[in-house]
């Protein structure tokens, strides 16, 4: 079986974001690019099942510029056997997955995997987008997977508990926290290995996309807190009708 | 000049700082306070490739640079040192020495379990009476025709318990003085051999220092390294090169300490407001950032200079020299932030300031780096 993983590059989770002075995007100066968590987690799990003998191949793909390139690097130092690139900025959502589709037309993965969301803009829609795109059969929200022969196990989180699917590939899953418990560290000998593995660039098909970002805003910044005696409710009542016109 | 670092590097230090940050720090407290060794963490490096990091892949090493050396024990070290001081033991004393100066069938016999990690070594050349003074060498090996009879006492050997192989450092012609000694590559199961308990130190605690006896150990000739009197020149070429991993160890546990100096000067608050904000606490802080600041670029230029094969003993002394101090420093004013937390062992800093004092004084004590760098100056 061959596995597809899609990855997403964004800034390092303990970088803080500034908006850009187009007002909007994000500042990219000095960023450092990891590979999105939850996609880093849908690696592990395949190089896991491939180590158990489960799968023959792992492939990773991305829609981004050159610079993702190092993301795609550290995802083949991890254990990946080859990575393909889609040569453009990514636009939004539609424009993601309609790049990545065109790539999974023209090569036969049994299954594919996308984290639930990028830890930038929270999106939460390639995965769904490219399983309808694809016409193929799609499972959320799965924190667990297993092959056994042809059949898939899957784990998935529901309210209060949680619930086992079996399905058969090709399927698109899209996978959250649980998938895998710790996000595998690549070796040595990976990071000596990557720069020998394929590394594929194609450029993109289509540069169509469905919405377009206006404006990118700072959270509003708390008010601040004042503190009233004990004995003076009559002050929180005034206070509520004069200053907060909430009375 | 060019200050920027390959993908590569920043993958291994990437690499270095998760497995600190996610797997190290979670015993660290309780392996220094009951002086647990790390095995687990041993083996899960040395399947990373931690372990031979510098050694050639033909010999299953790593195959990575002296700079990347750098970045990953500044990482492992910013969280424990106990777990980096087995790296670089068995790294750049261990493994450099024999892929250095070994004959091809030690490096296919002794090497290649070293670089793989499933054996650990340990260099064996500190006694009772022969720290600094490297020279009054009592251990003696005997030339017997076939092999060597091994007598003495070795102290402060880290991996001393765990090693499966020792570099043993002997004095075989004591007419000769230093020119008499030699270096043999010792199996820590031969017959005659006692280990001591493991000593109660102030930091590191969860390392395995011990010292070893030898009380008439076989050791069969071929696995002297080199000619025979090459010993001390070994012993000195070896420890220009393991001064950069205690260097880059000493700049990981300032930076460690900094680390969370800055942390905890945003959250703390005194005087109404967060101690960052007050010039005492901001000022330390700057004078810490440039200390480590110096520290790390003494270490990458040592470590540069022995990746383009130039001389780097004077540089490697330079950056043990400073790196050492500044380690001492820095994780003091890192305790005096915290304030009464500093004192406790909870938050971190008084343990980095224990394991701080030891980089002053092994592998060359500040003093000696300072005699190896004024011979330089005066030369």
């Amino acid at each position: 079986m061959k596995i597809l993983v899609c990855i997403s590059n964004v800034p390092d989770t303990t970088t803080r974001i500034a908006i850009g002075p187009d007002g909007k995007s994000i500042n990219t100066a000095g960023i450092q690019w990891i590979i999105n968590p939850w996609d880093e987690l849908a690696l592990t799990r395949a190089l896991e099942l491939k180590d158990a003998g489960k799968l023959t191949e792992v492939v990773v793909a991305n829609v981004g510029p050159a610079l993702t390139e190092a993301t795609l690097r550290k995802a083949l130092a991890t254990g990946a056997d080859r990575a393909i690139r889609i040569n453009a900025e990514p636009a939004d959502a539609w424009m993601v997955a309609a790049n990545l589709a065109e790539v999974i037309k023209n090569e036969s993965f049994d299954i594919i995997l996308c984290g639930i969301e990028s830890s930038d803009y929270n999106g939460s829609t390639v995965g769904g987008l490219l399983a309808g795109m694809l016409d193929m059969n799609m499972v959320s929200s799965v924190s667990g997977l297993e092959i056994e022969s042809d059949k898939l196990k899957i784990q998935r989180e529901i309210d209060g508990g949680k619930e086992m699917l079996e399905t058969k590939a090709p399927v698109l899953l899209v996978v959250q926290k649980g998938i895998a418990i710790v996000p595998r560290i690549p070796s040595m000998r990976g990071i000596m290995q990557a720069r020998t593995k394929p590394l594929q660039t194609i450029e993109a098909v289509s540069g169509e996309s469905m919405t377009a970002t206006v404006q990118l805003l700072n959270p509003t910044a708390k008010g601040k807190c004042k503190m009233i005696e004990a004995d003076k409710a009559g002050e929180v009542i005034r206070l509520l009708r004069e200053e907060a016109k909430a009375l | 000049m060019n200050f920027e670092f390959t993908e590569e590097q920043l993958m291994i230090r990437q690499a270095a700082r998760d497995y600190a940050q996610r797997e190290l720090i979670v015993d660290v407290l309780e392996r220094d306070e009951k002086m647990i060794y790390p095995t687990q963490h041993v083996k899960s490096l040395a399947e990373l490739g931690f372990m031979g990091m510098l050694v050639d892949p033909k010999y299953d090493g790593g195959g990575m640079d002296t700079v990347s050396y750098v970045l990953a024990m500044e990482e492992i070290s910013k969280v424990d040192s106990s777990v980096s001081v087995i790296m670089s033991v068995n790294n750049s004393l261990v493994c450099y020495g024999i892929q250095e100066f070994g004959s091809e069938e030690q490096k296919e016999k002794f090497l290649k379990p070293l670089a793989r990690g499933e054996k650990i070594g340990a260099f064996l050349l500190s006694e009772p009476e022969a720290g600094s003074d490297a020279t009054s060498q009592k251990t003696t090996a005997e030339d017997k025709g076939d092999y060597y009879l091994l007598n003495g006492t070795k102290n402060w050997i880290t991996n001393g318990n765990t090693a499966g192989t020792y570099l043993v450092i002997a004095q075989t012609h004591p007419e000769k003085k230093h020119k008499g000694i030699n270096v043999l590559i010792v199996d820590r199961h031969s017959p005659g051999i006692t280990v001591g308990p493991h000593e109660d130190k102030m930091g590191m605690r969860s390392s395995d220092t011990h010292s070893v006896m030898f009380n008439d150990v076989k050791v069969p000739k071929e696995n002297r390294i080199g000619e025979d009197g090459f010993g001390f020149k070994f012993a000195m070429k070896t420890l220009e090169g393991g001064r950069i991993g205690i260097a880059a160890q000493a700049l990981g546990i300032a930076s460690g300490a900094f680390e969370r100096a800055v942390q905890y000067s945003k959250e703390r608050k005194a005087f109404g407001t967060e101690i960052a904000n007050h010039q005492a606490i901001a000022f330390k802080l700057a004078d810490m950032a440039v200390k480590i600041e110096n520290a790390r670029n003494l270490c990458l230029k040592a470590a540069w200079l022995k990746d383009q094969h130039q001389p780097y003993g004077i540089a490697s002394a330079m950056a043990k020299l400073y790196a050492a101090d500044i380690a001492m420093e820095v994780t003091t004013e890192a305790v005096q932030i915290h304030g009464g937390y500093g004192y406790v062992k909870e938050y971190h800093v008084e343990r980095l300031m224990r394991e701080a004092k030891l980089t002053q004084i092994y592998e060359g004590t500040s003093e000696i780096q300072k005699i190896v760098i004024s011979r330089d100056v005066l030369k």
